[in-house]
């Protein structure tokens, strides 16, 4: 077995081409996914059992079946009906770029909703209490306190979903598209190196993946940031009645 | 929904799907149990190693591991059987390559749950088996680790769901899975529609199937709760 490092660094501004294109990817369709997560998991939210209803099929159905049925349902399978073809609808679906955009957010809506219904769930009663007391109309309420609260709560984990994201990315390979995971495999084709290939890709991913741990990081200490002041010590001879249960340890 | 007579394809890919997911999950667990014993170990290499194992791993899309070992796996076979004198050229099938891949990428998972559930395990425990005389391994197998079961099936449960999923990764390296079959089906009938949506019937059936299967374990591995409700 030998190992070619002239190869990786000839084809290496090659990967960053794709590299580039899975993070337009995943950028893209993660802003399409959270636009689309927020209203669905309102509605997951709702405490009508027939606004529930929509929201969990979907939510069930792609978060039930692999991501690779979804990419060829959209792409291969849009083909399939003469309306769809007739349609103006039709230069988008064709193109295997919007198709991986459509799959990817549909993807992310679902598992971003469940995230967020949870996140929704879990803000303390009292302060929805407290938006009721001061006269909040519901709309208020959802704009200034749940969205607000719901995605500080939900930051860590939708975190790891933007991470399964990049990793869910590389599907797009299967329908022509030069990311990454593509750009390695067409470069495999032409040398024949695919340990190297491989590897190369697979450090410009870990990379990636770093780099997005590391924006999410920044991301929570702005935004949770009344998680991380620090006090000075309580004076040990403070007067118990002064004392402030959420800022003295 | 008209399959045309391919019925048939679709629920041979299914026992397919099945073999590599159930293969899969076995010997991922032993990587996951290693890789946590390795992780929570007092040897600083072996800490380093399960670090670098779970890091690297689950830092890369599955679809590349199951790319590079098909693709490659052969060379770095060939490689350490050259080590022990056989020179022959060794092939590796997708079944193979799918298990490999797969099971690399659930043990990353799997280390992590088993490593939290084993930090649950009171010390104590360990001491009291030791009080009796048993050995650690003795300790590990028949104390510890009914405990470390109960506390980590919920979340193997979840690990499991996706590895469901990524086994159809393994039909793009030609693997005879639903996917693949769905493919082919796909190919003579024009309808790729169809058969897409039937795979994704079928996957959802086997999701809920283990979504069960998941609950079943978590009443089996834990007798008190047993107990109180039948």
């Amino acid at each position: 077995m030998s190992w070619e490092w002239d190869v990786i660094w000839k084809y290496f501004p090659r990967l960053l081409d794709g590299a580039w294109l899975t993070l337009e990817l995943v950028v893209i369709s993660g802003l399409v996914g959270v636009a689309l997560a927020v209203p669905i998991a309102l509605m997951r939210a709702s405490k009508q059992r027939w606004i529930q209803f929509l929201p969990f099929i979907y939510i069930y159905f792609f978060r039930g079946t692999p991501l690779l049925v979804q990419i060829f349902l959209v792409y291969y399978g849009a083909s399939q009906f003469e309306i769809i073809r007739e349609s103006v609808l039709w230069p988008i679906l064709k193109e295997p770029y919007w198709c991986a955009i459509i799959a990817f957010s549909l993807n992310t809506a679902a598992y971003s909703a469940e995230l967020f219904r949870s996140a929704i769930q879990a803000i303390p009663t009292g302060e929805m209490e407290a938006a009721e007391a001061v006269g909040m109309t519901k709309p208020t309420q959802i704009r200034r306190i749940i969205l607000p609260r719901a995605f500080g709560i939900a930051l860590p984990a939708y975190g790891n979903e933007v991470i399964l994201m990049l990793k869910g990315s590389a599907l797009a390979s299967t329908i022509t598209l030069l990311d990454l995971t593509g750009m390695a495999r067409t470069i495999i084709a032409r040398t024949y190196t695919p340990l190297e290939m491989f590897m190369a890709a697979g450090a410009v991913y870990l990379v990636l993946s770093a780099l997005i741990i590391g924006l999410f990081r920044l991301i929570e200490y702005r935004l949770n940031r009344y998680q991380y002041y620090h006090h000075a010590n309580t004076p040990v001879d403070l007067d118990p009645q002064l004392r402030d249960p959420h800022i003295d340890k | 929904m008209d399959l045309q007579g391919f019925g048939h394809l679709l629920l041979s890919g299914t026992w397919v799907t099945i073999q590599l997911a159930l293969a899969s999950l076995v010997v991922g667990l032993v990587f996951g149990l290693m890789g946590a014993a390795a992780k929570l170990s007092d040897n600083r290499l072996f800490r380093g190693l399960a670090t670098a194992y779970t890091t690297f791993v689950r830092g890369i899309p599955e679809l590349l591991l199951v790319l590079t070992i098909y693709f490659g796996g052969s060379q770095i076979v060939m490689l350490v059987a050259s080590w022990f004198g056989y020179d022959e050229y060794i092939e590796i099938g997708p079944f193979i390559a799918g298990v490999a891949a797969l099971s690399i990428a659930f043990g990353a998972y799997a280390t992590e749950v088993f490593r939290m559930a084993m930090l649950e395990i009171p010390k104590g425990q360990w001491e009291a088996g030791y009080a009796f005389g048993m050995s650690p391994t003795r300790t590990f197998f028949r104390i510890i680790l009914p405990q470390v079961w109960r506390l980590a099936i919920p979340g193997l449960g979840n690990l499991f769901q996706v590895l469901l999923k990524d086994t159809a990764l393994v039909s793009v390296v030609g693997l005879n899975d639903i996917m693949r079959q769905a493919a082919v089906a796909t190919g003579s009938t024009k309808e790729p529609f169809t058969f897409y949506m039937a795979a994704a019937l079928i996957y959802l059936l086997l999701t809920a199937a283990a979504t069960l299967f998941t609950m079943f374990m978590e009443r089996a591995s834990n007798p008190a709760a047993r107990g109180r409700h039948s």
